[in-house]
């Protein structure tokens, strides 16, 4: 009985249920880099406030050397996957998409405005999520912060330069 | 005491992984390592409001990253509990220069002094966490990109833009660190 009603479920199974099955998969896959993004962070320190302010007073070279290592690393290995040009494993060819310089206005006053926030609350938006993690728990306060000031940048954009 | 699970990584072992992260994404479904979109696609799924920025599919455009960024927060939980939480041992000078400015509390991840609930009502706490926080949302989304996106992703396939946004993390930080927190920490 199994034998003969076996294929006739795998036959119905091949459509919807199995690329849902598959896109879970997937999603797990990025559960789990994001895990390990989360030890990295707080293991290296990229999220302690006094690491940041090291970095800001050029009292330490840690900072510079993780930032400037990841940035090599990460070059090195765009330039080796453009090279050959790999696939990913979603069967797409790899192909990242260049940011529009305009004005470079968006760039230099959202950077900036970023930079202020970032020696204040010693944390980028990584490192704000991994503190929640950490049991820092007024972090979601930061975090609900940065929802609200993404949301004014939002509706402010079209009066914005970029 | 530097084992794998207690103590901070190394810089050349530590920025390597996170460099790493760049053609893990890439490799696994051609996703590029960023992670203030999601302050974007949380706005999009949460409150889009009558804002055009946030009306599009936050689920197609962005559900990948919000999984990768609830991983961010399991992790930095489970980092937390394997091993010892100990001191950031930062430098003599850094240590000197903040508790002039009335910083007294080095244990912990980040100064207990400016972060916690009840000192959200000093205005060192306010400016802090709501108003550090504000500033970093709003100048992510305007900037396209934060310290994954622009300085890791950004500068490694050569983009101008991002350049640019770097200079402007660290001039913003620099104005932070020597303009702004002298008086907010100094003042109170």
């Amino acid at each position: 009985m199994t034998a003969t009603s076996l294929p006739a479920i795998e036959v119905n199974g091949t459509g919807d249920s199995e690329q849902a099955a598959r896109r879970s998969v997937i999603l797990l896959v990025y559960l789990l880099i994001g895990i390990a993004f989360g030890v990295v962070l707080t293991r290296s320190e990229v999220v302690s406030w006094f690491r940041i302010q090291e970095m800001f007073r050029f009292q330490s070279f840690r900072m510079y050397g993780i930032i400037g290592s990841a940035v090599a690393t990460a070059a090195a290995s765009v330039a080796l996957i453009k090279r050959v040009k790999l696939k990913a494993i979603s069967g797409e060819i790899i192909a990242i998409p260049r940011k529009e310089l305009g004005s470079g206005m968006r760039y230099a006053a959202g950077g900036t405005i970023f930079g202020i926030g970032w020696a204040l609350t010693g944390a980028c938006p990584g490192p704000l999520f991994a503190l929640i993690g950490n049991g820092d728990s007024v972090m979601i306060a930061a975090v609900l912060s940065a929802l609200a000031g993404t949301w004014v940048y939002g509706w402010l954009r079209p009066r914005l330069p970029h | 005491m530097n084992s794998w699970f207690s103590g901070e990584w190394s810089w050349y072992i530590a920025g390597p992984l996170i460099g790493l992260f760049v053609p893990a994404l890439l490799i696994v479904g051609n996703k590029v390592f960023g992670i203030s979109s999601n302050l974007r696609h949380l706005c999009a799924a949460i409150v889009p409001g009558g804002v055009k920025f946030f009306h599009y599919d936050w689920k197609k455009a962005g559900l990948w990253n919000l999984v990768f960024l609830g991983g961010v927060l399991i992790g930095g939980f489970l980092a937390s509990h394997v091993g010892a939480v100990r001191n950031i041992a930062i430098s003599g000078e850094t240590r000197i220069a903040l508790s002039r400015l009335g910083i007294h509390d080095f244990s912990g991840v980040s100064p207990h002094e400016l972060f916690n609930w009840r000192a959200l009502l000093t205005l060192r706490g306010f400016v802090s966490v709501v108003i550090g926080g504000f500033l970093v949302g709003f100048g992510t989304a305007y900037a396209g990109g934060c310290t994954s996106g622009h300085a890791i992703s950004g500068l490694a396939n050569f983009e101008l833009p991002s350049l640019i946004a770097v200079g402007g993390f660290f001039a913003g930080g620099l104005a932070a660190t020597y303009l702004i927190l002298p008086f907010l920490l100094g003042g109170i």
